[in-house]
């Protein structure tokens, strides 16, 4: 793959990352009225375990650029997972602040094991 | 729980975007921060075992810039509304990761360097929530107006609509 087309297509996957995150991000909250910050955390732990997919299947660098670092890694987000809890213990409401940081390390470190194994066995 | 506001640094734009303009709007802004996380990822490769530099680089930065951006945009005078769609949802969200971070603690797990791994994952999370907090600050510290004047400042504050990190404008 020539170097423009590389990075043209880590921009256009960067784009549409960003886009899935809100339009799910969107989709959860409208169902998930609670305080806790649950769209993040369907974002997050998807594509944690969407990326563990991606490295099991043993991609080429340049594919692993576009599909894994540029379009999974655009759609996941740790700025806003930040923000919440510093908005959530600010607001105090701290026990929701502590699980929205150990329950998305927790459920995001399985995912990424989960989906690295499967990813590994096809 | 049920009935506490939804977010975290909500606030409704003055003038709300359309659906096409906030959704554009995320898409370049998505577009400009992925390329400059790509591009260190690319140009800083870490070893197995290694700490992973160009991740916790553009997290920590993305955080300070998402802490420094939220509290700004909700200052008068208003903003363009797509604003925080292209800085918070689009620019912050593609230069930082959650992904990426979890494959990496999975991998210096696999390398055999777990303690490195749990000190990259309380690093990023502490140093994380301090960049938020630093960025929050640093708004602040130039605004005319005054302290409280952030709508998630306190406990006391008041259920808003929209989403200051989502775009804004959208239907809850």
């Amino acid at each position: 793959m020539s170097d423009v087309l590389l990075w043209a297509g880590v921009v256009l996957a960067g784009g549409c990352g960003a886009v899935l995150r809100f339009l799910v991000d969107e989709a959860v909250r409208a169902r998930a009225r609670g305080a806790f910050p649950a769209g993040i955390l369907v974002v997050n732990v998807s594509g944690a375990l969407v990326l563990g997919l991606l490295s099991g299947l043993a991609l080429g660098d340049d594919a692993y650029l576009v599909v894994g670092i540029a379009l999974v890694g655009a759609y996941t987000t740790f700025s806003t997972w930040m923000l919440d809890t510093v908005a959530a213990a600010s607001r105090g409401l701290l026990a929701v602040a502590a699980l929205n940081v150990g329950l998305s390390l927790a459920l995001g470190l399985a995912a990424a094991v989960v989906g690295r194994a499967v990813g590994a066995a096809l | 729980m049920a009935d506490l506001p939804p977010t975290v640094a909500d606030s409704p734009p003055t003038v709300a975007a359309s659906r096409g303009q906030t959704l554009l709007a995320v898409f370049a802004g998505g577009a400009l921060g992925t390329l400059v996380r790509a591009a260190l990822t690319r140009g800083l490769p870490h070893d197995p075992g290694a700490w992973p530099w160009s991740t916790f680089a553009v997290n920590l930065l993305g955080a300070f810039l998402l802490g420094w951006w939220a509290t700004r945009l909700l200052r008068p005078p208003a903003a363009d509304p797509r604003a925080r769609p292209f800085l918070a949802t689009g620019v912050c969200g593609g230069l930082t990761t959650f992904s990426t971070l979890q494959l990496e603690l999975v991998d210096l797990l696999r390398d055999g360097a777990p303690g490195l791994a749990v000190a990259y994952a309380t690093a990023s999370v502490v140093l994380g929530l301090a960049a938020v907090l630093a960025g929050r600050a640093a708004a602040r510290r130039g605004a005319d107006a005054p302290e409280d004047d952030e709508r998630d400042g306190g406990p006391g504050a008041a259920p808003r609509g929209g989403g200051v990190l989502r775009g804004g404008g959208a239907p809850r």
